[in-house]
């Protein structure tokens, strides 16, 4: 039996035990894992997540366990501190003596800290473990609470740093970014590219500082500023370097291995250093006198260096190393791959730019024309995958490359499908999967669907970039194979919502269990389908979410917004946006006797925050008789029709855009969709109410409005496109009548109208043919359906604050008439907040 | 782990020493839960009409530490019977309490009986 010793649990150390433990021979082995770090090895690529959820585990890329599972003996928050090559041993920081056969080195880089006057002083991080990052929530907190505006900087505006301050972004501080060269990105982008990306980054709220060299960090004992030149100072109250990683190579030198100028320790292509029983691999391995700052490379090195062990000497690392990278931003789109900036005397490139849309594109091609050689995306990445599987596999391009890039005018993608790659091409790089390895699966029938194929070949569970690709190449396949794609919507039902949405229509079902018994397949139902079924019968029966509520989303079986500790959010619908004084007062004073928190929401209206499961009906009822009634904020229905102020008192209004969104937010009130619906009405091109934000929106004009459909704020924003001009408040109803009938009946489960619009086949020209031309002969029924919701519409809160039946619901005890004694809430300004999550 | 949650353990059936007599059937939705106020414990009760069985769990979600899991949602995944928590949709089997979609620690889980139309839970204090 052999030892081997790994130092460094990171994620290529793990991935070397991974990917040992798989191997016959490893029944001949034994390992033992030295972590410095508390925990084992997480996913540090997306180690940004922890800011969402603080969930430490979730990160994990293995539990304890499962080191103890396979016979791996992990010891965590130990450190080596020594090797002594002559005897096969290490010490640890514990002063324990371990003997080994071979000796892995995966001890990653740290933070590089520029020797900046100041650095050691509070509120300055850097970025790379989950301490770090709990360190900067909880000092961005505490600054928080002190002071309403604080600031932030990040040192540093490589990928890293952009990641970093977009955390800040999330974390409430106000973000500032500082380079010290003149563009962002140094290493991937090229000047013109790194302009666009800074304007792109600069309208979502960053504050960029180019060509600043910080010579010293301001504050006494906690930072305060940076100081650039004598005059030049930015107040920052936090900062987070990212300079740049530095090997962790002090075993390394201290045992005399041959260590590189500038750090790292030296493998050749076996991964061996320049003792035959140590190796070394990831962030801290110098090969071809580089470090790779990526994971891929290093879980490569990680196969070849368990290779090497077994005694399958052939299989080396390649020389030319992949170093294509996508921003993993949300929002914003960046990508390099290849070489991104080439010498002209290799070839040429091609440019498109367009900076108000904050575009920018490159590729570069070979003299001859016939081979990509790489590029740059800004703005839109979306044909990354593609682009890069074409450079990576040497693949033939267009006869007009331009075409690659270049939006097209028909619509058409320029090249062809995922189907067209060789079998060979890497598509996930993080895992080394190949497509045909992802096909194959699919075809021996290993896999039967995405989640299938990325649970057998593991790909998409590196980075997660391929997984488009992966999705697409597995619907590919299965429909080559003539296996019909499913479009289930959960373990439960094999149908799709649409056909969900028929059977439900014709058989005239009205209970959740009619449809499980007599379409389902089998058990009883889960948080996917039931909701999904809740909300189709009341698309089709005008149900309110008081009917059955045991199946309804959480939110809708109590009609408002769950909220961080369990208590719930109240909004009342406030049409249009248009309120009387007296209407804002009885808001005020209800507010005031349920002690709520209140603010203005994004929609036009007001939320009262913090209202126990108990208060909601006694609170309702005092809504109720002061003339309000629910606003559905909780539902996936209409949310509001945002207005401007429109002809009736503004000097440029065309229209009476008040009046108009009014009788559209109370036509549509209450109706249940696959989405929450909203809308937008300006008085004129000025677009006060950002109406093209919205799923519908109108614009008056010369004429009558203009009607634009499938907009979307949210992660994915999205202008609507002009559907019809000039067009009376009549036709606007009966195209808006149609239009969302249309969508109710064949979006997607949690689809909302732009992403259902943007995958219509035939676009909007097709829709327009349906609505407008009714090509398919339904607009009567859809008016007809849509006028039969209209008329029911009841108030459901009205509809469960007379019903004694209905409100037994809203106790917290079924056996008391107390309170949940779990909630706490603590002053914020003037107001409340229920404690923080730690 | 804090305080909160280390006052909910499993209680198995041979260790029940009350039946703790909560509420009417009736006072539980068919196919969805509520909250039963027991001593200083907060008890989620769920009545899984389909299964023609009745489980009873900690209300207090792991997650988060909030009192919230008698509002959610409850179906099976995979055969296996379980509660949706309403404020991430984590979900635990109401058999074991496992989390089924995630590594959270377990729930606890308490047995639940039905004498006379009457719902009582299963505690060892
Ligand atoms: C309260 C409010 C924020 C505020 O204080 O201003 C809000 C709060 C929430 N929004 Fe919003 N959104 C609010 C206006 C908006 C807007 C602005 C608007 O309506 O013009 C947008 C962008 C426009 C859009 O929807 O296209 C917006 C885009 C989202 C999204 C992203 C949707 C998307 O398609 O990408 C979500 C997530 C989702 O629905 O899946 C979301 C989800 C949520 C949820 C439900 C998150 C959650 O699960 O708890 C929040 C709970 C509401 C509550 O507790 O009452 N909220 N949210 C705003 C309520 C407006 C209202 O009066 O009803
Ligand atoms: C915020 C962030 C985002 C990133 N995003 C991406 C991305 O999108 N794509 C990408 O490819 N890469 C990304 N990276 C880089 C990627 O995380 C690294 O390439 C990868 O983690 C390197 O793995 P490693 O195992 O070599 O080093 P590490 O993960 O750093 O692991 C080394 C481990 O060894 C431990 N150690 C060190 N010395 C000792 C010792 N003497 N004894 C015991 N233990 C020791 C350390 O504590 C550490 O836990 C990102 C990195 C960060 C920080
Ligand atoms: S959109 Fe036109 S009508 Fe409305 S407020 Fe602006 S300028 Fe006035
Ligand atoms: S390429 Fe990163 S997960 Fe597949």
């Amino acid at each position: 039996m052999k030892h081997i010793i790994v130092v460094g649990n990171g994620m290529v150390g793990y991935k070397f035990c991974e990917k040992f433990v798989q191997k016959s021979e490893f029944k001949n082995f034994k390992i033992t894992v030295f972590g410095e770090e508390p925990r084992p090895a997480y996913d540090r690529v997306h180690l940004s997540e922890f800011f969402e959820n603080q969930d430490a585990k979730a990160l994990e890329m293995a539990p304890a366990e499962w080191y103890a599972d396979n016979n791996i003996d992990l010891i965590t928050g130990e450190r080596v501190s020594d090797i002594s090559r002559q005897d096969k041993t290490i010490k640890t920081a514990k002063d324990r003596e371990f003997s080994y056969d071979y000796l892995v080195l995966a001890t990653g880089s740290s933070p590089f800290v520029p020797p900046i006057k100041g650095v050691e002083k509070e509120g300055v991080f850097v970025y790379r473990t989950i301490e770090d990052l709990e360190g900067m929530l909880a000092y961005a907190a505490k600054l928080k609470a002190e002071k309403p505006n604080a600031k932030a900087a990040v040192l540093g505006g490589g990928l890293l740093g952009l990641e970093a301050g977009k955390a800040v972004m999330d974390m409430g501080l106000e973000p500032h970014i500082v380079e010290f060269a003149s563009k962002l990105m140094p290493r991937q982008l090229d000047l013109r590219s790194s302009q666009v990306l800074q304007l792109k980054l600069e309208s979502i709220g960053l504050n960029i500082h180019l060509s600043k060299a910080t010579n010293q960090i301001l504050g006494n004992g906690s930072v305060v500023g940076l100081e650039f030149g004598e005059d030049d100072v930015l107040d920052v109250d936090m900062l987070i370097i990212s300079a740049g990683i530095r090997p962790r190579d002090e075993l390394g030198k201290n045992s005399g291995l041959e260590v590189g100028v500038r750090g790292g320790i030296v493998v050749n292509d076996k991964m061996q250093t320049s003792d035959e029983h140590i190796y070394a691999i990831g962030e801290i391995a110098l090969y071809n006198q580089m470090i790779y700052g990526l994971v891929a490379p290093g879980y490569d090195m990680a196969g070849v260096a368990v290779e090497q062990i077994i005694g399958s000497t052939e299989v080396v690392m390649p020389a030319d190393i992949d170093m294509s990278t996508k921003l993993k931003l949300i929002g914003v789109d960046v990508a390099s791959f290849g070489e991104p900036f080439m010498p002209a005397s290799k070839g040429h490139s091609i440019i498109f730019e367009n900076k108000t849309q904050h575009l920018y594109k490159r590729i570069n091609v070979s003299h001859d024309g016939k081979k990509l050689l790489g590029g740059i995306l800004v703005g839109d990445a979306s044909t990354y995958n593609m682009l890069h599987q074409i450079y990576l596999n040497g693949m033939a391009i267009p006869e007009d490359p331009s075409q690659l890039i270049l939006p097209a005018s028909d619509g058409a993608s320029s090249f062809g499908d995922v189907t067209d790659l060789p079998d060979e091409a890497q598509v996930c790089s993080c895992e080394s999967v190949t497509k045909g390895q992802i096909c194959s699966a699919i075809e021996n029938g290993e896999a039967t669907d995405v989640a299938g194929v990325v649970s057998c070949t593991k790909a998409g569970t590196g980075c997660g970039g391929c997984k488009p690709m992966v999705a697409d190449l597995t619907n590919a396949t299965l429909k080559a194979l003539g296996i019909e794609v499913k479009e289930g919507v959960c373990e439960h039902f094999e149908l799709s919502r649409q056909d969900l949405y028929k059977i439900i229509q014709v058989k005239g079902y009205t209970k959740f269990n009619e449809v499980l018994d007599n379409h389902g397949t089998g058990g009883h139902g889960c948080e996917l389908c039931k909701p999904l079924i809740a909300s189709l019968m009341a698309s089709i029966n005008a149900d309110t979410a008081n009917k059955e509520y045991a199946i309804q989303d959480s939110n809708d079986r109590f009609l408002a917004n769950i909220q961080r500790n369990g208590t719930y959010s109240v909004v009342p619908r406030v049409p249009g946006g248009e309120i009387t004084p007296d209407k804002l007062i009885a808001l005020g004073e209800i507010a005031k006797k349920y002690d709520l928190y209140t603010k203005v929401t994004g929609g036009v209206r007001i939320d009262l925050f913090g209202a126990t499961l108990k208060q909601l009906p006694l609170i309702w009822k005092d809504l109720i008789s002061h003339g309000f009634e629910s606003g559905h904020a909780y539902g996936k229905s209409l949310r509001t029709v945002k207005t401007c102020v429109g002809s009736t008192w503004c000097r440029y209004g065309m229209a009476e855009s008040v009046s108009f969104g009014i009788e559209l937010e109370n036509r549509y009130r209450g109706i249940r969709a696959p989405h929450k619906i909203k809308g937008g009405v300006s008085g004129c091109i000025r677009e006060c109410a950002e109406a093209r934000g919205k799923d519908f929106g109108l614009i008056a004009v010369e004429g009558g409005w203009n009607l634009y459909l499938g907009g979307n704020g949210g992660a994915t924003p999205r202008h609507a496109e002009l559907f019809a001009e000039q067009i009376d408040n009549e036709t606007v109803i009966k195209y808006l009548d149609r239009y969302l009938m249309f969508y109710m009946r064949t979006a997607k489960p949690l689809q909302r109208t732009a992403a259902w619009q943007e995958r219509l086949e035939g676009g909007l020209d097709y829709l327009k043919e349906v609505i407008i031309d009714d090509k398919l002969g339904i607009v009567e029924d859809l008016e007809n359906e849509m006028q039969t919701l209209v008329n029911k519409f009841e108030c459901e809160w009205t509809q469960a604050v007379n019903n004694p039946e209905m409100m037994k619901r809203f106790n917290h005890f079924v056996n008391s008439e107390e309170e949940d004694d779990n909630l706490v809430f603590v002053p914020m300004r003037e107001q409340k907040m229920p404690e923080p999550w730690n | 782990m804090n305080a909160i949650a280390e006052k909910y353990k499993t209680v198995k059936i041979d260790d029940v020493k009350v039946w703790f007599k909560a509420a009417h059937v009736n006072d539980f939705p068919e196919d969805g839960g509520a909250c039963v106020k027991y001593k200083d414990l907060q008890i989620a009760v769920f009545n899984f009409k389909r299964l023609n069985s009745w489980f009873a769990c900690q209300n207090l979600s792991p997650e988060k530490e909030e009192m919230v899991l008698s509002r959610g949602m409850i179906g099976d995944h995979k055969g296996i019977p379980m509660v949706a928590c309403p404020l991430h949709k984590k979900t635990f089997s109401l058999e074991t309490g496992e989390n089924l979609n995630g590594e959270l620690e377990p729930i606890a889980i308490y047995p639940v009986k039905i004498e006379e139309e009457n719902v009582y839970i299963g505690f060892s204090e």
